[in-house]
């Protein structure tokens, strides 16, 4: 029995769903610990006062907005060369969690640049960066929900995900290219990971394991969800095909 | 490939294929620039650059959807998919015809409206260079996203969320290489990135388009 | 309530922002797996 019989749809909603209930409870847990460790039991740093706790929903979102998208493109990858339906349908769950993560991070980053750089918004390479994943997650969760037939949704977001995936990479480049240009002297960027002190650090970890349990979890519960829809259209046209016939 | 190339030229230069359309609008989203941020050479010369290139941008998205979706509807596309070319040098062929329709009138207008931005005259070279450079990959990402929203209803709006994040790294390079041309600075590295875009997505993209055009074709 | 100093506006946002958006993706895809459930079986049940 390999890995690959966990593609099998029954299979999945049987064996594998079930689980999305511990991976709630583990999540929460680390959540709770991670978050309430970091929110009430951390010192406030030297130069950035208490708003240093805004790290532990903005530094484990960022990551995580990110990582969907790495994870969008391995499923894609899978669905394209082996084509497993539980793949394409587990890209097309994780893509508007990695949206609500682009937006936890940007908003998150935004607020914390208010009171820090004195502006809501700075044209820096890594928020900018942000900005375009999140055009790329629009994009491909529009394309998605346009496409009526199911398998060629799959293939053409598919197709979307691997090409935008290297055009995002190209931004990302792009962007420093462009910033370091002519807009020079406003270095705002501060490199955060510098000011991660000790005591920071672990409930930053558990908070970066929690958001990553979270992901998991919300994936296989949408996977799910998008497996049982898949089924109630097959359902429906196979009521609709047979009613024709009488 | 040469008869997809002829046959898309005269659809297009003939009554109503839109040709030239692209071109007048680039000129107007150009000329209404100045009404809205105040007619200041130095204003206008410092954002010149940019606006030109986000205008070729626009100008461009707006003519994609014809790449594919006409053929598509008549059943065009499914004759010429049997057709003993390979469907990726169709799409190479599709996109040539759009860039000669509308890449290439938008870099030869460019100048013109350069003077009227008060581009400053050393930029020029550099203008038309990264336009030149630039434009194909406009055109090759736009049948990408035309060919994957050429089944679709409502795809000229879907079409432009999904090309215009695309556009992004062109966009960037081609109008970074100018403003650095326009201060007086070494444009080059934009241009050869630019280029490096342009020859990626030539030796990519037809692949890609063609894969799905393959599944909306099935 | 413990005392966030000059900040306490901007953490508090960010956290109430930040806790907000994932409790509503939550739910809603909590609420979306329910839904979707039932009406599987409703049909299967039908069938």
């Amino acid at each position: 029995m390999s890995l690959w019989s966990y593609a099998n749809p029954r299979k999945f909603l049987d064996r594998v769903e079930p689980l999305s209930r511990w991976l709630f409870a583990a999540a929460g847990a680390c959540l709770a610990l991670g978050l309430g460790w970091g929110f009430f039991f951390t010192p406030d740093a030297v130069n950035f006062g208490s708003s240093v706790k805004i790290i532990y929903l903005h530094v484990p979102s960022a990551l995580m907005a990110i990582n969907a998208w790495l994870m969008m493109l391995v499923a894609s990858l899978i669905w394209i060369v082996r084509r497993h339906h539980v793949s394409a349908l587990a890209a097309k769950a994780a893509a508007p969690v990695g949206l609500v993560m682009t937006l936890i991070a940007l908003a998150t980053g935004a607020i914390w640049g208010q009171p820090m750089w004195g502006t809501w918004w700075a044209w820096d390479p890594r928020l900018t960066s942000f900005l375009i994943l999140c055009l790329f997650y629009l994009g491909y969760i529009a394309l998605w929900s346009a496409i009526p037939d199911a398998e060629a949704a799959a293939d053409l977001t598919g197709v979307l995900c691997l090409v935008g995936s290297v055009f995002a990479l190209l931004s990302r480049y792009a962007v420093n290219f462009w910033s370091q240009g002519l807009h020079q002297g406003a270095s705002l960027s501060l490199d955060r990971q510098e000011n991660v002190a000790d005591v920071y650090w672990l409930p930053l970890v558990i908070a970066m394991l929690g958001f990553a349990l979270l992901f998991a979890a919300l994936v296989v519960l949408r996977t799910g969800t998008e497996i049982r829809l898949r089924r109630i259209a097959a359902l429906r046209a196979r009521a609709q095909r047979s009613e024709g016939a009488a | 490939m040469r008869a997809v190339l002829l046959r898309d030229l005269q659809l297009a230069v003939r009554a109503g294929g839109g040709f030239g359309l692209g071109l007048a609008f680039f000129a107007i989203v150009v000329i209404l620039v100045p009404f809205g941020v105040g007619p200041e050479p130095e204003v206008l010369a410092r954002i010149a650059p940019g606006i030109l290139w986000v205008a070729a941008l626009l100008a461009a998205l707006l003519s994609l959807d014809r790449i594919f979706a006409q053929d598509a509807e008549d059943g065009a596309l499914a004759l010429i998919a049997t057709a003993p070319v390979p469907l990726e040098g169709v799409v190479l062929a599709k996109a040539l015809a759009h860039w000669l329709t509308t890449g290439l009138p938008l870099v030869l207008a460019a100048p013109v409206l350069g003077v009227l931005l008060h581009l400053p005259a050393g930029a020029m070279p550099w203008l038309l260079a990264s336009l030149t450079l630039g434009t194909p990959a406009l055109s090759l990402i736009g049948a990408f996203g035309a060919a994957l929203t050429v089944g679709l209803r409502r795809g000229g709006l879907l079409l432009s969320l999904i090309v215009l994040p695309l556009y992004i790294p062109t966009l960037i390079f081609g109008a970074e290489a100018v403003a650095r041309g326009a201060q007086g600075l070494d444009p080059l590295p934009g241009l050869l990135l630019l280029a490096g875009v342009t020859l990626g997505c030539i030796a990519l993209l037809p692949f890609a388009a063609a894969a799905a055009l393959r599944v909306t074709l099935r | 309530m413990m005392d966030l100093g000059r900040y306490a506006a901007e953490v508090l946002l960010a956290w109430g922002v930040g806790l907000v958006l994932l409790a509503l993706l939550v739910a809603q895809s909590l609420r979306r797996a329910r839904r979707v459930r039932a009406e599987l079986e409703r049909i299967e049940a039908d069938g």
